[in-house]
């Protein structure tokens, strides 16, 4: 019998087990990378900046060059590498602890100079590594283990809608939100990074994709439970969708 | 190649071109602001990369990202600038990598002042941020010096990489002195070949990072990097200045190891055998000299512009063989070669 190839996994994403709790939607966004880039040729001249948090070792599985960035840090990196290497495809891997709190500063900057970046944002709304803590993007009412009652907006504030306050930058050229919690949402998702990919081949500015990601070690979930959570709390707080893209046809 | 007039920081900023700097990082801060200032002119006519970062921490780490990538970069601040800087050198150290931070220092602790002090000699050559690691650091007493000491950073940088800071002060920064200019030097695409980050091509991806979690890798790093900074040593810079036959000799660095030579020129003529040793490079320091001179059995003291820290490198260097006396001139004020006539008197007939 003739064998078909159905699927082939990406060359660039290492074949080897990966330190991610069962069900944790980061290495499924490390493979959407992976696939990405190979597919649009892009791997051979790509420069990834890792940050700090379970994507923090993001080199061991999705294999292009790659530096790593200190907490809240990796958009002035990439400012830094891009400037340098203006002809590398400069690609930036954040949580969002790291991106929506600590370095809050440098993504803001970076998106407003329209750094010629993309930047791959992922929202589990906990601080994942360091066991489960309230994140900027905690959602009201949830439990951390730093909002035992929940996260109550009078002390601790309202979840940071990161890709609507991107948008509003002139310096930024594509943002889009999207989940990766079905096969629907994964192709959307797919879609949207192959764009924020040529927006930064195209020169034409800063490219910004939000993964809603389920990080279930930490929301004290099954892999399936924290799925539907992605659907039912998650994605009405942080609406999906293409928010941005100047160059692109009208969403 | 040519003579101009210039300040010492406009000379440090026309060094960085000189030698090959490619891109720049800053954030506006007293008394330091000539240096992006004149870059913001001349790096971008040239093909260069400027940009205003939006804060020190930001610029610190696009030094790193340009480290990263094998080009010689820079960045510049004053005392308080240079504390957010901190994080992102320690991960340069860790990482191995170069850049260029220049602190053209003013008065602290906190907001202090803008005036001239030495008071982050500390954190420049203890390592400044967290971890075991050490920064080269080279202190210009000059205009002149200024200028060919950044042309010595970069190559230090590349040659080791490491982060090398110039560190001056408010005075070296602000003073205005003829120098004569080099042949500027294209850059070496090939110095960091090896190493640098471009996209993998046809080669296995490179990794930089400063995590290093497999067992015994953190541990082989601390000393690799222990064995770099021996190595430095014989890049140790000093100078020396009527010390044969001097009994008493002062060591002092940078802008104030200029004021005092004028303060030991002046004695000497009065028949005071009095000399002067100035370290260049504060890291790694010069202590083999300064133990010689101890071996002939001279006395020390050291003056800083400072309560005292370079004078413990001192102790710590001539321990055992001497003993060093100490005049610290206090921030707040411009010392002048009078003010050291008397302490250096005292500690010669006391
Ligand atoms: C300066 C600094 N502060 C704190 C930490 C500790 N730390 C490591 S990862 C992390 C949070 C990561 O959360 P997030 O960015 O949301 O990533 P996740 O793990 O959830 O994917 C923190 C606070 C650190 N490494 N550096
Ligand atoms: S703690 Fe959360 S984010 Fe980290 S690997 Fe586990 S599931 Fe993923
Ligand atoms: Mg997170």
């Amino acid at each position: 019998m003739q064998e078909v190839l159905a699927y082939k996994s990406p060359d660039i994403l290492a074949d080897v087990p990966t330190h991610f709790c069962p069900g944790c939607h980061h290495g499924i966004v490390h493979k959407m990378l992976a696939s990405g880039l190979e597919d649009a040729g892009l791997a051979q001249k790509s420069i990834c900046v890792a940050a700090i948090g379970c994507g923090a070792f993001i080199y061991n599985y999705v294999l292009v060059d790659t530096l790593e960035a200190p907490h809240g840090r990796a958009p002035a990196v990439a400012t830094g590498v891009k400037r340098s290497s203006p002809d590398s495809l400069v690609l930036v891997y954040q949580g969002d602890g790291d991106l929506a709190s600590i370095g809050l500063a440098e993504i803001m900057h970076a998106a407003n100079r329209g750094e010629k970046i993309t930047v791959v944002y992922v929202n589990n709304t906990v601080y994942g590594m360091t066991g489960g803590q309230m994140a900027p993007t905690t959602m009201l009412g949830q439990k951390t283990t730093t909002t035992p009652l929940g996260r109550q907006s009078g002390s601790d504030g309202y979840p940071m809608q990161m890709t609507e306050i991107m948008s509003r930058l002139q310096g930024v050229s594509f943002a889009a939100r999207v989940a990766v919690n079905n096969i629907k949402n994964l192709k959307k998702a797919q879609k949207a990074l192959r764009r924020a990919f040529e927006v930064q081949e195209q020169g034409l500015g800063f490219g910004f994709v939000e993964f809603l990601a389920a990080c279930p070690t930490n929301w004290r979930m099954n892999a399936l439970d924290a799925n539907a959570r992605v659907d039912n709390e998650m994605i009405p707080c942080f609406p999906l969708g293409i928010h941005k893209d100047v160059a692109g046809e009208a969403q | 190649m040519s003579r101009i007039f210039v300040k010492g920081n406009e000379a440090i900023a026309r060094g960085a071109v000189d030698a090959g700097c490619r891109c720049y990082f800053g954030y506006p801060i007293t008394p330091q602001n000539d240096i992006p200032e004149y870059l913001s002119r001349v790096l971008p006519v040239s093909g260069g990369e400027f940009i205003q970062a939006e804060s020190e921490i930001a610029a610190a780490n696009m030094l790193l990202g340009a480290g990263a990538c094998g080009v010689r970069a820079m960045t510049s601040s004053s005392s308080p600038g240079i504390s957010l800087k901190q994080e992102a050198i320690s991960y340069m150290a860790g990482s191995d990598l170069p850049g260029v931070i220049v602190n053209i220092s003013r008065g602290g602790p906190g907001l202090g002042d803008i005036g001239p002090s030495q008071g982050d000699y500390f954190q420049a050559v203890k390592g400044g941020g967290h971890g075991d690691y050490r920064q080269i650091v080279l202190a210009p007493g000059s205009v002149q010096e200024a200028y060919d000491l950044t042309f010595e950073a970069f190559d230090l940088a590349f040659e080791y990489r490491n982060p090398v800071m110039i560190l001056g002060d408010a005075i070296l920064g602000q003073m205005m002195e003829p120098i004569d200019t080099r042949e500027p030097a294209g850059p070496d695409l090939q110095e960091a070949a090896s190493w640098r980050l471009e996209g993998s091509g046809e080669r296995s991806p490179r990794i930089i990072r400063s995590l290093r979690l497999a067992e015994g890798t953190l541990g082989r790093h601390n000393q690799d990097l222990q064995e770099k900074y021996i190595k430095a040593r014989k890049e140790i810079r000093h100078e020396e200045f009527l010390t044969s036959d001097a009994r008493l000799v002062v060591v002092a660095f940078g802008s104030i190891g200029r004021i005092v030579k004028s303060t030991v020129r002046k004695l000497r003529k009065e028949g005071h055998m009095v000399g002067l040793l100035r370290p260049i490079t504060l890291f790694p320091f010069p202590a083999p000299a300064l133990q010689d001179l101890a071996r002939q059995g001279k006395r020390f003291m050291t003056i800083e512009h400072n309560m005292g820290q370079m004078v413990e490198d001192v102790r710590l260097s001539i321990c055992g063989l001497a003993e060093s006396g100490f005049y610290g001139h206090l921030p707040g004020n411009l010392p002048t070669p009078e003010d050291f006539e008397e302490p250096i008197l005292k500690e010669l007939t006391g």
